[in-house]
């Protein structure tokens, strides 16, 4: 074992997990695990300045920006959406072609004055004065959504946290719109809502991403070239 | 993780109570607002920039709560509890700590706790007395803490309010312009949209509905967009109603039928906006302009007229005045008298101190009705920073 392992964070279950794991052993750095089966730790066979850390998308991507892992496989919504606009903590080094998603504003398909990001801050003002509150928008997107809304110049809403089945918080009462996360539309379309026209914030795919707040010694930063270097090599 | 600064704990302190005497003098009584405050209040009304500097969480029994990032909100649900049914003069005065996040980092400049003190004069029914004592008592504390040069600048969103009024537009068009005055990029949008093509961008399901609304009869057109939703399987969803939908649907109608602002009152508006400079005259400049374009503002003048003799004869010199038409824009409560006093600063570390008139806000907290109010904060760490510059 190295004293200074580059500490690689790999999604721990799902289609994630099997796609990094795939990518890995076609670039020729098989991912297993140490320990138990059911273990959290890992390693690449001949690689002992890499530690392998089996963890959470999105746990990845907070990691990463608190510099506790130093690379790691995750959506690039989750990178975003964690990222401080003037100091960055976290950089994408590759896109990995795979987990493709688009992060969108969606509205009620019966909302049919609205079809553009511009209609909004007009159906929010009439919903202001008939309601008393500003348009309720569900989604553990927060910042990008803020970010977005306010390239766009709408102000008239505000948003509420929701940390799952984000569609269904419009017929549940709770929230007017969303932003969500969406692969091929059929969830969207099954609750009776529809894309945004101009409502595209984010094309997410998962990428390989490096701490920027962790420290890079030699060793790590050659470890770093080589996985990047063999990435390439394998087509990944 | 480093504590807040405490560096100046002790000159805030006196600077504080040196204020806090002033006010209590000049018979405004001394309230402690709570610190926590139901995030609902603050975000339903000053919207998601104030959410993106605003401590928010939810407590254990999942209550959205928030530290206040202002304390004007606070001090208003404390005259409520007192007076639930308004309809009774009251000056009160604060002095504490209020809470923002800083985006680009937290320093000494940008902190994110910091004490504000202030005033908040609610009920007052002689208008243009109440907007002279507040900002009057308001310098005068700016002095007593030792700020002997800055300047004071005011606008007037009542004055603004009455010059879009007066222009030979479409009601639906001054509503939207009166209602996005407080955003600027949304603002100046509209007017280039509503010159170039008023209906805006729309696809060509809603183009066809819109062709066969009837735009005189609501009613009709309500049961024809309830017909058309129902004929494509789409069930009204949330809690945007249909009649709200209609409403905006026969707007767009109506104004897919409107000839195109002209550019005359574009520019026109451009000019009013334009306006800053030394107050009596400013306030000339307006007339002269709207008259020429056949507008009368007679009303609103007066009022403002009235106010600025009133300033005057609280020992406010008006030479050193600036009065500022879009001034006011950030501020989204406000309804009439606005003011700021500042010093040179980079951003708005120059900003000593701001307040208004709020007439509205009283009541979108629960009042009765809408309730005359005038207050003022002063942001004490920059008034601090300010007198130690000037002495240096």
């Amino acid at each position: 074992m190295s004293d200074e392992p580059l500490i690689l964070a790999v999604p721990s279950k799902g289609r994630l997990m099997e796609r990094a794991s795939e990518l890995f052993k076609a670039a020729g750095l098989p991912l297993r695990k140490t320990g138990h089966e059911r273990g959290y730790r890992g390693e690449i066979a001949g690689r002992n300045g890499i530690e392998i850390a089996f963890l959470s998308a999105a746990e990845i991507a907070y990691q990463l920006s608190s510099g506790r892992v130093h690379l790691g496989i995750t959506g690039e919504d989750l990178i975003r959406e964690g990222g401080r606009e003037g100091a960055p903590r976290t950089e994408v080094v590759r896109s990995l072609g795979f987990g493709e998603a688009d992060v969108v504003v969606a509205v009620p398909e019966c909302w049919l004055d609205v079809s553009h990001m511009s209609d909004l801050e007009d159906a929010a003002a009439i919903f202001f004065r008939e309601h008393g509150r500003r348009l309720r928008v569900a989604t553990k997107y927060m910042n990008l959504t803020r970010r977005f809304f306010s390239d766009k110049g709408i102000t008239g809403y505000r948003i509420v946290e929701s940390l799952g089945a984000t569609e269904g918080t419009i017929a549940a009462g709770t929230a007017e719109m969303i932003v969500d996360i969406t692969s091929t539309g059929t969830t969207l379309q099954a609750n009776h809502l529809k894309v945004i026209e101009d409502g595209l914030i984010l094309k997410s795919q998962a990428v390989l991403a490096k701490s920027i707040t962790a420290s890079w010694p030699p060793a790590r930063s050659r470890e770093l070239d080589e996985i990047l270097s063999r990435l390439e090599a394998g087509g990944g | 993780m480093v504590a807040e600064p405490t560096v100046s704990y002790e000159a805030l302190q006196a600077q504080a109570n040196a204020i806090t005497e002033l006010f209590k003098a000049r018979g405004y009584e001394l309230v402690a607002p709570a610190y926590l405050q139901p995030a609902d209040l603050f975000l339903d009304r000053m919207g998601e920039a104030i959410r993106g500097r605003t401590y928010v969480f939810t407590d254990l029994d999942g209550e959205e709560l928030c530290l206040r990032p202002d304390v004007t909100l606070p001090a208003c649900r404390v005259y409520l509890e007192r007076h639930p049914n308004a309809g009774v003069e009251a000056r009160l005065c604060y002095n504490g700590p209020a809470f923002r996040y800083q985006p680009d980092g937290a320093d000494e400049a940008r902190p994110r706790e910091f004490r504000q003190a202030g005033i908040e004069y609610i009920g007052g029914s002689d208008r243009p007395g109440s907007e002279a004592e507040v900002t009057g008592l308001v310098v005068e504390a700016v002095r007593a803490a030792g700020l002997m040069n800055f300047s004071l600048r005011i606008g007037d969103l009542g004055l603004f309010a009455a010059f879009i009024q007066a222009l030979d537009i479409p009601e639906r068009w001054r509503l939207r312009l009166h209602h996005f005055f407080w955003r600027p990029p949304v603002f100046r949008n509209l007017l280039r949209q509503l010159v170039i093509s008023p209906a805006g961008e729309m696809d060509a399901a809603e183009e066809a509905l819109i062709a066969t609304l009837d735009i005189d009869d609501r009613k009709a057109a309500e049961a024809r967009v309830a017909e058309h939703l129902d004929g494509a399987g789409v069930p009204i969803e949330g809690m945007r109603s249909l009649s709200e939908i209609t409403e905006r649907l026969l707007d767009r109608a109506a104004d897919a039928r409107e000839k195109p602002l002209s550019e005359d009152v574009v520019k026109l508006v451009e000019t009013y906006l334009a306006v800053s400079g030394p107050a009596q005259a400013s306030l000339e400049h307006i007339e002269q302009e709207t008259k020429k374009a056949g507008l009368d503002l007679s009303a609103a003048l007066s009022v403002a007229q009235t106010r600025l003799d009133r300033l005057s004869d609280g020992g406010i010199d008006l030479g050193a005045t600036t009065f500022t038409a879009e001034f006011g824009r950030d501020l989204e409560y406000y309804t009439g008298h606005v003011f700021q006093i500042e010093v040179p600063g980079p951003g708005r570390a120059g900003h000593i101190a701001g307040g208004g008139r709020y007439d509205d806000l009283l009541e979108s907290l629960g009042a009765p009705e809408s309730i005359p109010a005038v207050g003022s904060a002063i942001h004490t760490e920059r008034l601090l920073a300010a007198v130690r510059g000037g002495a240096s």
